[in-house]
């Protein structure tokens, strides 16, 4: 683990030389087996918060049987705290675009689709510039590779990957039943790539500088640097680039306002790690890779922090499933009685289990991790949740 | 085999194809896993996880109906783990829901209920997330009552109405807490497109949707002695009716059912199978001289002609194909001729004043309380039906009458208007419609029995989502020389989805087809939204064999050979597409709009 958060200069370097010259280098090496090899061997996991390892997505895409197969680049960034897929797509387009070009040509994919939250409609006319920019370099190189943007409609479960191949599809946002995985059947019944901006950003910069060199940042558990997106009671708000494997301790130093009470890891899907625990506790090592990181210091009510992502989740929740659809209403619910003395404190307890069957039971990835936020706030402030 | 796979579900180690569901593996081997949104008659949808079982290796459980099996699982379907959550995901739903089971006509077959139950489930665990809105009960729809407090959200309703019907009149509205099934702009029910099909409730596995109940009403009417109820049954009524009260799927109560409806104080009970041979006269005349037009006279009309049986088909194209109702035979449905002509004829000769007469129908539909409810179905003076009774409403009356049905000894239906033919029995089949047809049709053409073994036209029976017969008329009666030669064709769909297909044929200008017989339920009758609930795909099979059945056992099986049938022509109608005919039995439609 490191005790110091050490900023690093990776995704937002300035482009060195002409642009998608990491992808035109290795597309004329035709070393699209090694390319997928430096993914792997980088460890890079998806940045979107779930955390998968992106060189065996990519890996599994490539070995899919098929003509049209599909990458998608998931800008519906949604969870509360989170903005750094906005700056990058502001301020570095051409590494995901490239990113994306270099998925698809290894995956053997031909459609693109950036699927953009409406909320940053505002940012299609800059991207729309930039793809062209992209279309004449992918011709250049003969990369058949089309990319367009898709607006979302609003709905936090969107981010979702099945959700959001449901959404584009025009239908409800609603996540599909897996398996069939989206590399096996995404969009459309083909076989789909989704990733975050972030993850196509990175996979991009690990092939310019090479699998070893972005390893040589973090830890055994983890590697490279991550965009944390940083708010709540820190005097360095903002999107920062940081080394991979530090402890709480040395990110509260660095990012506290000196009056630390907990920080909410990976946004309202991730966990909140009280003050007893930054010694011990390493972002990112079983909590989350999401990029959320919310500060609160000791003016801060526990309750009103749960109470206002219960408050979330029971309207973002699409709704399908039994588990979250009637459990996210009953955490809420069920913790403002406890509160107002019209349940007694013992009624955490069976909260604690109903947040534990959801956690098991729910069908994506939304209600499995309500339970996160859930029991790490009500376990470690429950005198709060009382009195 | 190659697609054969093994896993191991609670110690046992079974073999099942490639793609078979965990639910399905565990099914084979006996073990019954609980579901609830899951449907064998709908797509999977995997949302009320209900069904959850754990793979062994695995941290979250797994939804059995909605995971493929694979090779080497292991599933454990009972242990601790799934029974808390099982347990745990029943209260929620009971927390959702309105808990009134005393005064649920669902009450005792109802799945929620059956689950909490077996789970003893303690509805106190959970504060109740019961919405304010859902309380509000939608009785709009003459057919189709929704009370949104006893809903689950398991989206039966409404993959039915997509997958099976393809009208999409209900559908998931909002998220989250307040996530609930809906209509087009939340309008009321009698106000969107719905064609009162019923498929809906028939698929609910609560109390949800059920359809509007008029049985309080038929008591007063009986109990009242100035009023004169006549009920008629329809065919497939006589095969479901028993599953209600406790009898085995596939048995005939026709006698005990008229014995039970005679006992509950009924004035008379008669056949609805009567008007549907006489449905085949009207209906066979009207295909005859549409045809003769089109042949003889190079006339244009519409071809091809299209039953008007079934009051949900008949609301669909009334909706989706506006521009084609010139295709819909214009012979009202058995029920509304029997109306027509109790108030009239049946008054008649037994000397009623018609306007002391109820006249009720047994059906095993939801529809057909809309139909009897249309402003044009008052051709005799008077509301020519004045209540439709689902399968399962004549249960519960019967339940209520405090007879034991399985006792009763067998009756006959009263007359007249109660004779009928094994053709008129088989309209309760999909395909039914059509080989009554036939079998008057060809021998009226020809002078001979249709040229099929015991006149089972085995081609168009079945559950086969379109069926297609030809019959090549030859040596044909002079009258008919018209018909020499010809090959009609002829084609059967059952469910609306199926009679879209169709009917996109007709709209294309490439049906090849003369005589169309389309049924709104799969399965026809038999299937209807006013049969007993479950019905699944063995179930519509065995109620189907009892109405062949019932056929084989008549001694009459052509609808022009009813001796009642001769007399009404001979009495009181004339002929066929006759006057008296024109007024009684037949009807216009009206456009309706797509939305």
């Amino acid at each position: 683990m490191l005790n110091k958060a050490k900023k690093v200069d990776i995704i937002f370097s300035p482009y060195s030389t002409a642009p998608y010259q990491v992808l035109k280098e290795h597309h004329k090496k035709n070393n699209k087996a090694e390319v997928i090899d430096q993914i792997l061997k980088s460890g890079l996991r998806g940045r979107g918060g779930a955390g998968f390892p992106t060189g065996l997505k990519w890996k599994f895409a490539a070995e899919q049987q098929g003509d049209i197969k599909y990458v998608i680049c998931n800008a519906d960034e949604g969870e509360p705290g989170t903005f750094k897929d906005r700056k990058l797509l502001t301020e570095v387009p051409r590494k995901v675009i490239s990113g994306m070009a270099i998925c698809a040509w290894v995956t053997g994919s031909t459609k693109g689709v950036i699927y953009l939250r409406r909320e940053y409609k505002y940012l299609i006319k800059g991207l729309e510039k930039e793809l062209d920019i992209y279309k004449q370099h992918a011709k250049e190189i003969g990369l058949n590779f089309d990319i367009s943007i898709f607006l979302g409609a609003g709905a936090y479960v969107c981010g979702e990957e099945t959700a959001l191949i449901e959404s584009m599809e025009g239908k409800r946002g609603e996540p599909r039943n897996k398996p069939p995985f989206p590399i096996q059947k995404g969009y459309l019944g083909y076989p789909t790539v989704v990733n975050n901006v972030e993850t196509f950003a990175s996979a991009n910069m690990i092939c310019r500088i090479g699998a070893d060199e972005y390893r040589k940042l973090g830890t055994d558990d983890q590697h490279g640097s991550k965009l944390f997106s940083i708010s709540g009671d820190s005097p360095k708000e903002g999107v920062h680039e940081l080394e991979l494997g530090m402890t709480l301790e040395a990110f509260v130093a660095e990012f506290g306002d000196g009056d630390t009470k907990a920080v909410q890891v990976g946004g309202v899907a991730g966990f909140c790690i009280p003050r007893k625990d930054f010694k011990s506790a390493v972002i990112g090592e079983g909590n989350t890779t999401g990029s959320s990181t919310m500060v609160f210091n000791s003016t801060r009510s526990m309750y009103n922090v749960l109470h206002n992502y219960l408050e979330f989740y029971a309207e973002e929740s699409c709704g399908q499933c039994t588990p979250c659809r009637i459990g996210c209403q009953q955490l809420l619910k069920g913790i403002e009685a406890v509160k107002t003395g019209k349940k007694s404190p013992e009624y955490l307890n069976q909260l604690l289990k109903l947040a534990d069957t959801m956690r098991i039971t729910s069908k994506c990835g939304l209600g499995q991790s309500v339970t996160n936020s859930f029991s790490s706030i009500v376990n470690n402030f429950r005198e709060e949740m009382i009195y | 085999m190659a697609n054969n796979i093994t896993l191991n579900i609670d110690g046992i180690d079974v073999t099942v194809e490639q793609g078979t569901s965990i639910l399905d593996a565990a099914k084979k081997i006996n073990i019954k896993i609980p579901t609830l949104c899951h449907h064998e008659d709908l797509c999977v949808a995997g949302n009320c996880r209900v069904c959850v079982v754990e793979q062994v290796g695995k941290q979250t459980l797994t939804a059995s109906c909605a995971t493929p099996a694979d090779k080497g699982m292991k599933i454990l379907t009972s242990s601790p783990k799934v029974r808390r959550a099982r347990k745990d995901i029943l209260a929620l739903l009971v927390s959702e829901h309105n808990t009134q089971c005393t005064t649920c006509y669902r009450s005792t077959n109802c799945e929620l209920q059956t689950l909490s139950s077996d789970y003893n489930v303690d509805n106190q665990i959970y504060l109740s997330v019961l919405k304010k809105g859902d309380t509000d009960l939608d009785k709009s729809s003459w057919s189709v009552e929704k009370d949104n407090s006893k809903c689950i959200r398991c989206q039966r309703c409404v993959r039915t109405c997509a997958e099976i019907q393809h009208v999409n009149a209900l559908a998931v509205t909002e998220r989250g807490k307040d996530m609930r099934i809906s209509t087009f702009m939340h309008l009321p029910m009698n106000e969107i497109v719905c064609t009162n099909c019923g498929q809906c409730i028939i698929h609910c596995p609560t109390g949800a949707l059920t359809e509007r109940r008029y049985y309080d009403d038929i008591w007063e009417a009986i109990d009242d002695p100035d009023k004169y109820v006549v009920v008629n049954t329809a065919p497939s009524v006589r095969v479901a009716l028993g599953e209600s009260l406790g009898l085995p799927v596939g048995t005939r109560v026709t006698g005990q059912m008229v014995t039970a409806l005679k006992k509950m104080g009924f004035d008379a009970v008669l056949d609805t199978d009567f008007t549907a041979d006489l449905t085949i006269m009207e209906e066979g005349t009207e295909l005859l001289t549409r045809l003769k037009k089109a042949l003889v006279d190079k006339e244009k009309v519409a071809l091809p002609m299209i039953t008007s049986c079934s009051p949900g088909w008949v609301k669909f194209i009334e909706h989706m194909y506006p521009e084609h109702l010139d295709h819909l035979s214009t012979c009202k449905s058995p029920q509304q001729m029997f109306g027509a002509l109790a108030k009239t004829y049946f008054a008649e000769k037994k000397g009623i004043d018609p306007s002391k007469i109820v006249c009720v129908a047994g059906m095993p539909c939801a529809a057909k309380k809309f139909e009897a409810n249309r402003p044009e179905m008052r051709d005799s003076g008077f509301q020519d039906i004045d209540a439709g009774l689902t399968t399962r409403e004549l249960g519960h009356m019967i339940k209520q009458s405090g007879l034991n049905f399985m006792d009763l000894p067998e009756d006959n239906f009263d007359s007249i208007m109660g004779e009928s033919t094994g053709a008129g029995v088989i309209f309760g089949a999909t395909g039914g419609v059509m080989e009554a047809a036939l079998r008057t049709a060809y021998f009226l053409i020809t002078g001979r029995p249709v040229p099929f073994k015991d006149l089972n036209i085995l081609p168009v029976r079945g559950m086969e989502s379109v069926k297609e017969a030809t019959v090549k008329f030859e040596n044909c009666l002079p009258e008919y020389s018209f018909l020499e030669g010809v090959e009609a064709r002829f084609a059967i769909a059952h469910g609306l989805t199926n009679a879209r297909a169709i009917m996109d044929q007709i709209a294309a200008g490439k049906s090849p087809y003369h005589f169309i017989e389309i049924m709104a339920c799969p399965g026809g009758c038999i299937g209807g939204g006013g049969q007993p609930i479950p019905t699944t795909n063995e179930i519509r099979l065995k109620r189907i064999a009892a109405i062949y059945e019932e056929d084989a056992g008549k001694p009459i099986r052509m609808s022009h050979e009813n001796p009642e049938i001769t007399q009404i022509y001979e009495e009181f109608l004339g002929n066929p597409l006759g006057e008296k005919s024109h007024h009684l039995l037949h009807t216009k439609y009206r456009k309706r709009n797509r939305y």
